[in-house]
């Protein structure tokens, strides 16, 4: 039997889910390659903690199964370690492909934990402001809103890398942010046209 | 002397001042010279990307137009940063093989009156540049303190070793380059196993027990193994195993202790040069009891004995964020 062919026009978001993740994706996602063979799973070094295993996450995408697939833990989970990428035999950029996930389940508001987000938000949010990261101002503002019960334990090291100078007290400023503002900008304009 | 380009990256002026203090002290004797890029910014670290993609890219390729733009007498733009490094590469190369991506992060960057053709800059890393410009021969010669009896365990990190997209190292998941310099600065090198294990990245902060398991192993690893130190050539790594390991310990009840410095610092210390000006002392699992073994006293740097000043009268010293209510709680 012949697949069914999916109506160009068919409006439901799940028939193109997969054209959708690789057409979202930095360069060529190779996602279509995918043979289900689980090297990614056995490569990754924090799989045990994610709900599904980047090859059950690939399987999901490709049934269609998109709100299941934003919903999961695991693009959330993957560290960025490459492992899988390199070892891959069918060279899918398994690690951009999580990067994908993660911007559609925060557009499309169905991962429910903010602790990540938050984090990657907050440091987006200083770099779009002074175009440098700036560590303590991420940290004292994640933590306060996350991880209070952590206080005890990282207040002492926060302190450790303040006596060691390792922290900066102040952000500190390029001279062309308003450059980068205007670059910003059109890039997030662009990215709104589908 | 040979010129490169350089993008110190964020880390390098913060948590890694020890990476970039002793990176500047072994440039000169090496007769390396670095032009800064000029008015860099943040590469987006693993941040940007999960959020949106044009702008992540565009972030990433105003430092690679403005290095194109700044680009004097070499094309090589060197980065120390794992994640600087592998970003800067990463726009490079998925703006050549996405035709889309290129035409959009182009556009954006016409907004600034940039542009970036890819492949106009070499991206490379510290380490690369290191071994395979200058030399192993060339670092060598300048080595009058070898590092004799020092059990180090060198440790990549994955995002400088792995995808590797221009092929420039000699493995994704076993090089030897770190191994090769190491030797040639006369330490003992243990064959470790982890050398591209994952750290945790940014898994500290968000899950530390996805994180503490994985310094865990790393530590457990080096330690198994009766290393004196673990080498790191990444601002994240250092990080992660440095100034976590107090938690982890705590959070498994272990009682490792395992240092973790910088190969820069090293090849400062085999070339004479003064271990404070190298920034030893910054770590936080010190480095001294294992330094002292092969005869190196690093002095105590005098800590500051009354507190810092506060700017405000109430609370705590906090960062100040100009424009912007202080904290959210």
């Amino acid at each position: 039997m012949y697949p069914r062919p999916v109506h160009p026009e068919d409006p439901n978001p799940n028939v193109r889910f997969l054209e959708a993740v690789s057409e979202a994706t930095a360069g060529i996602a190779r996602l279509e390659m995918c043979i289900q063979c689980g090297t990614c799973g056995g490569s990754c070094p924090s799989s045990a903690d994610m709900d599904h295993t980047p090859r059950a996450l690939f399987a999901l995408i490709r049934a269609g199964y998109r709100e299941e697939v934003l919903r999961s833990n695991t693009p959330w989970i993957c560290v960025s370690c490459y492992n899988c990428v390199v070892r891959c035999p069918q060279g899918v950029h398994i690690t951009d492909v999580m990067y994908t996930l993660k911007s559609m389940a925060i557009r499309a508001k169905l991962y429910k934990d903010s602790t990540a987000p938050d984090f990657s938000a907050t440091f987006v949010d200083m770099v779009e402001k002074y175009g440098r990261s700036f560590e303590l101002g991420l940290a004292t503002r994640f933590m306060l809103k996350h991880q209070l019960n952590r206080l005890p334990s990282s207040g002492p090291m926060g302190l450790g890398m303040l006596t060691k100078k390792r922290l900066s007290m102040k952000p500190k400023q390029i001279q062309g942010i308003d450059q980068l503002t205007a670059i910003l900008e059109r890039a997030k304009e662009l990215e709104a046209v589908p | 002397m040979s010129k490169f380009m350089f993008y110190p990256g964020c880390s390098m002026e913060a948590s890694a001042k020890a990476y970039n203090e002793s990176m500047l002290q072994i440039l000169g004797p090496l007769g390396v010279e670095f032009q800064t890029l000029e008015d860099w910014n943040c590469c987006g670290a693993t941040e940007y990307v999960g959020i949106s993609l044009t702008p992540a890219y565009s972030l990433i390729a105003r430092n690679l137009a403005l290095a194109a733009k700044q680009a004097k007498g070499t094309d090589i733009l060197v980065a120390s940063c794992s994640a600087c490094y592998l970003n800067l590469a990463k726009a490079d190369h998925y703006m050549a093989e996405r035709p889309l991506l290129d035409k959009n992060v182009n556009t954006a960057l016409a907004a600034g009156n940039l542009h970036y053709d890819p492949g106009t800059v070499k991206i490379r890393h510290l380490l690369d540049v290191l071994v395979n410009d200058i030399g192993l021969d060339a670092i060598k010669a300048k080595v009058v303190k070898p590092l004799k009896g020092l059990r180090v365990a060198p440790y990549v990190g994955c995002m400088v070793p792995r995808p590797d997209y221009e092929h420039r190292w000699s493995d994704t998941e076993y090089p030897t380059e770190l191994d090769r310099l190491l030797k040639a600065l006369g330490a003992d090198v243990i064959d470790f196993p982890l050398k591209t294990h994952c750290c945790g990245g940014h898994m500290t902060q968000i899950g530390p027990a996805v994180a503490f398991e994985l310094i865990r192993r790393l530590v457990a690893g080096a330690d198994q193994y009766k290393a004196d130190m673990l080498v790191s050539l990444c601002p994240m790594c250092q990080l992660n195993v440095d100034a976590y390991q107090a938690e982890m310990n705590r959070y498994f009840k272990t009682n490792y202790h395992m240092p973790i410095i910088f190969f820069t610092q090293l090849i400062g210390l085999a070339f004479g040069v003064d271990p404070i000006k190298l920034g030893f002392g910054r770590e936080l699992v010190d480095a001294r009891p294992a330094l002292n073994r092969i005869g190196v006293e690093v002095p105590v740097t005098e800590e500051p004995k009354s507190q810092p000043k506060r700017t405000k009268k109430t609370g705590l010293p906090m960062p100040t964020m100009p424009g912007q209510e202080e904290i959210e709680q």
